[in-house]
């Protein structure tokens, strides 16, 4: 757990790039234009960013692409340097940001072992008399010969994962650890994380994967242009990512619009139990989709359907006006219905389409809407499929075989 | 959500981050990275390959044997100079050595990049480990030359010794040129292709193919400013041949020797400080 005393100690941290336009400026150019300045953009990365990591604490940084969370982890391994504000670590930092950064592809694992142990701080006879327990931990015993290039790459990563156990550092900084590797290897490397949170070393870790977050995060932050967008708990943080990510897209990807024109489906929206318009649904809480349906002509024995597709076009979940007894025998021009369907979420965790559509007396359909609204479902326990079902689990365990 | 928390209290040995250096880290760790870089990467030039360490004594070698063939065979360039052969291999050794460090120099830190930009470490390391692989190369080849000079007829003598004091301003100069080169080139790529060619004005320029007694009278002195001038004619009286005359005569004593002197320290000084201003950086105009 950690403990009660920061461990990194960030306030007001600003950076900012300046790119020229044209990136290589040559010396001739310089020559024939002494006064022009290179074109430069300015380009904000981090604006004032304060931040408390605990000792012995798994933080993670989260955010989109371009937000700022690597040149942040950047300036807090020293490889960037602040514009403004104060960095203050107190521990020993592993001096890198990636695993395997500065490894020699034409090296065996010795030399690598060795060199990379020299980076993070060790004389090269203490990074020698590590070896064999780093070898063993990475059971990599069959292939100390082999140069580093012959290796797999989840032999490589499993490598520098060990590597950074068997480091003195008490705090590391890690940038999208998982991106390699089999489905057992990354079982293998959370393993490692769980037993690194619990040696009590203090992590930083950098991802877009917000279950990690979620799963080993005692607090996380969320960047968003440069700024903490959210800090905190990091089934917050992860919440907060996720209607970032949809609520900038106003446009549905795949939406289109059908049907004779007797009505238009004017609005479709997902709501909480509060009435507050969301982009994304926590597994469990119960939820609104909504519509408002202006109708232009007098259509008889109307009814509404709402279905939810995925990205797969997978039809989920169908229900209609009628499901719910409301069968009137016409809705008369002028008209404007809002259309409320109230639900409990049993769905897994993913994105999810609306289609909304007005049927004329089965004769055929007056207003369509695919895609009209989407969501996100997060926080499933299971990691299952569609839908998680409400359930539990038990097993007995019998000695005797039932005959 | 709130981004305002309680404050926590920070240890008070906790460190204030201040970004990348040229130096910084630690003078321990500074070293042994010079020396497991500067080490492996002399390893993985000439180890890989079939005929291995001898490739780094094939190339002065062979550049010795054609200059000779022209110079001495050719143009007849070389019989008032006493043991000519042997003072043309130790130059070409000793200036291949200068080149070949600052060569690799040049694109040391953009070849580097992943360790730049993921890695907090001594900037300066780099291109001192480069020069620390092209100086593991010149001890092998000296030993060569050497070697050489005994079997030449040169025979040992005390001043052998002072060898050290040749080859350290040599290596620091070196070391100066070496910064200057990495750095600039992050920014200006036009750097590599500028060096290859004062590179090969400097070899000409320089008394590689001839010894500085050669050059007509007036000029020996402007040569001499060359601080890479002055070390080889001091290492030709020292090693090779006694009776030439040291680089202090050379020049004309003492307010001239002092121009030498002074180009030496303002290359390596402007080598710090061009690189230490660079360091910061390094990472973000990669």
């Amino acid at each position: 757990m950690p403990g009660r005393h920061a461990a990194v100690d960030v306030r007001d941290l600003s950076k900012t790039f300046r790119v020229p336009r044209q990136h290589i400026m040559t010396l001739k150019e310089r020559a024939l234009h002494p006064f022009r300045r290179a074109q430069v953009d300015e380009l904000h990365v981090l604006r004032d960013v304060s931040l408390q990591v605990l000792d012995g604490e798994f933080f993670g940084i989260a955010g989109r692409n371009g937000s700022g969370k690597s040149t942040l982890l950047k300036c807090l391994a020293g490889i960037y340097k602040a514009d403004t504000g104060s960095i203050r670590i107190a521990g020993r930092l592993a001096p890198f940001i990636e695993l395997g950064v500065g490894f020699n592809p034409d090296l065996t694992a010795h030399d690598n072992v060795v060199i990379n142990g020299v980076m993070m701080g060790l004389s090269p006879a203490q990074a020698r008399g590590r070896f064999d327990d780093v070898i063993a931990f990475a059971e990599l015993e069959d292939f100390l010969d082999l140069k580093l290039k012959n290796y797999s790459s989840g032999m490589q990563v499993r490598l520098a994962f060990s590597l950074m156990v068997h480091s003195d550092a008490e705090m590391l900084l890690i940038d999208e650890v998982l991106a390699v590797g089999d489905a057992a290897f990354q079982q293998k490397c959370l393993d490692v994380f769980y037993a690194l949170r619990d040696e009590g070393r203090t992590i930083v870790l950098v991802t877009h994967d917000m279950p990690m977050i979620e799963r080993f995060c005692h607090r996380a932050m969320l960047l968003e242009n440069g700024r903490v967008e959210a800090l905190g708990d990091p089934q917050a943080v992860g919440r907060r990512y996720l209607e970032l990510n949809f609520e900038s897209r106003a446009e549905v990807p795949g939406a289109k619009t059908s049907g004779t024109g007797g009505a238009t489906i004017a609005d479709v929206w997902i709501e909480d139990d509060e009435g507050q318009r969301v982009p994304a649904v926590a597994h469990g809480q119960p939820f609104h989709v909504r519509a408002t349906i202006d109708v232009h002509e007098r259509i008889e024995h109307p009814d509404v359907h709402v279905s939810l597709t995925t990205d797969a076009a997978v039809h989920v979940f169908g229900t209609a006006t009628s499901v719910g007894g409301d069968k009137p025998d016409a809705y008369e021009p002028g008209e404007r219905l809002v259309v409320d369907i109230a639900a409990d979420n049993q769905l897994g965790d993913g994105r999810y389409f609306v289609d909304v559509s007005v049927h004329r007396g089965g004769i055929g359909v007056a207003a369509f809407r695919g895609r009209a609204a989407q969501f996100v479902v997060f926080g499933a326990k299971a990691e299952t499929g569609l839908v998680a079902l409400p359930h539990t689990v038990t097993v007995e365990r019998e000695l005797e075989r039932v005959p | 959500m709130s981004t305002q928390e309680t404050l926590f209290e920070l240890s008070p040995e906790a460190k204030e981050i201040r970004g990348p250096s040229a130096f910084g880290g630690g003078w321990r760790r500074f070293l042994y990275l010079t020396w497991m870089i500067g080490l492996t990467e002399y390893r993985l030039t000439y180890f890989g390959s079939a005929l291995g360490y001898l490739w780094s004594l094939v190339r002065p070698l062979l550049l010795f044997g054609v200059l000779y063939v022209v110079f001495s065979q050719i143009l007849e360039f070389g019989d008032e100079v006493a043991n000519y052969p042997v003072l043309l291999l130790l130059n070409i050794v000793l200036f291949t050595f200068f080149t070949d460090a600052a060569t690799r120099s040049v694109t040391s830190v953009v070849e580097n990049e992943q360790m730049v930009r993921k890695m907090h470490f001594p900037r300066i390391v780099i291109p001192l480990a480069a020069v620390l692989t092209a100086t593991l190369t010149l001890l092998l080849n000296l030993v060569a030359v050497f070697i050489f000079l005994l079997g030449y007829g040169v025979g040992p003598r005390p001043e052998w010794l002072l060898l050290p004091v040749l080859l350290a301003p040599l290596v620091m100069v070196t070391a100066g040129a070496s910064m200057i080169l990495s750095s600039l080139y992050v920014r200006y790529r036009d750097v590599a292709p500028i060096w290859a060619v004062l590179s090969t004005a400097l070899f000409y320029a320089s008394p590689v193919l001839y010894p500085v007694t050669s050059i007509p009278d007036g000029f020996e002195r402007a040569a001499l400013m060359n601080p890479i001038a002055d070390l080889l004619t001091q290492t030709r009286r020292w090693i090779v041949d006694p009776s030439a005359p040291g680089a202090f005569d050379v020049i004309g004593g003492l307010p001239w020797a002092l121009i030498p002197i002074a180009v030496f320290l303002a290359i390596c000084v402007l080598g710090l400080v061009v690189f230490d201003r660079q360091a910061p950086k390094i990472a973000e105009q990669l």
